[in-house]
């Protein structure tokens, strides 16, 4: 039996949506299929080396709980309720919401997003980073990490077209 | 049960107990047996799955009191 292929294109950019495609990327593979990334417009900020620009914001987001990951029960099942104009007026409020997600995330044994990446490119998955809007975004091959591939929209097709699942994330 | 490795994945969510249970795989030969425990109540579907798509076989799936302990044979 032909192996079966798995084509992502990864578009965003923050903290909680780079789980999607590198959770996907790395079960797929272990599963053996082969597996390509797109990475392309903000979904670049998850292939790069420094991945403290990646935050979750709450802002206009009203599927996500808001609780804090420490105290006793009673008040980690808390939900805050913060409205949109306040999370806009507090300085440093995306900071915060995504200082106490990592801590959710910690607390849940639930992989950093460094640690799928790495997962990922150890398991063959292939990482290609858009060529085009690395320069329209003025980032350098350098601030990506190695093992990247850079390529277009036909590179892409190149695989998508004989995959078995295709997925815009 | 008789087996020749054992992988502790307690403690750790989807995907990583499945995908610290194909490394492991990845060490052992054909035939031999990995045990793995798991905290992740997910893991039970997850590894029911795994073995299906990877051929290798899952010889029993038992559960006990938040443990969730698998059996693989490696293809």
């Amino acid at each position: 039996m032909d192996e079966k292929k798995l084509a992502i294109i990864a578009t965003k950019g923050t903290l909680d949506w780079a789980y999607p495609p590198f959770i996907l990327a790395s079960t797929a593979a272990a599963l053996g299929y082969e597996t390509q990334v797109f990475f392309t417009f903000y979904g670049l900020q998850l292939v790069r080396k420094d991945t403290s620009g990646l935050k979750v914001s709450p802002i206009a987001n009203p599927g996500m709980p808001m609780k804090m990951p420490f105290g006793p029960k009673w008040f980690r099942d808390i939900n805050w309720n913060i409205p949109n104009i306040l999370q806009c007026s507090i300085p440093g409020y995306e900071s915060v919401a995504t200082m106490l997600m990592k801590q959710t995330i910690a607390n849940n044994g639930v992989a950093t997003v460094e640690e799928l990446r790495s997962l990922c490119q150890e398991a063959d998955v292939k990482f290609i980073a858009c060529q085009m809007t690395v320069e329209l975004f003025g980032f350098e091959h350098s601030d990506f990490i190695d093992g990247l591939e850079y390529g277009g929209a036909a590179t892409f097709f190149e695989f998508a077209g004989e995959s078995d699942i295709c997925l815009f994330i | 049960m008789n087996f020749d490795k054992e992988l502790d994945a307690c403690g750790l969510n989807c995907p990583l107990p499945i995908l610290r249970s194909k490394k492991t795989l990845n060490e052992m030969s054909s035939g031999q047996v990995l045990k793995i425990v798991a905290t992740d109540p997910g893991s039970v579907k997850d590894f029911a799955a795994f073995a299906k798509q990877t051929g290798n076989e899952l010889l029993s799936s038992t559960e006990d009191g938040g443990k969730y302990t698998f059996f693989i044979k490696k293809k």
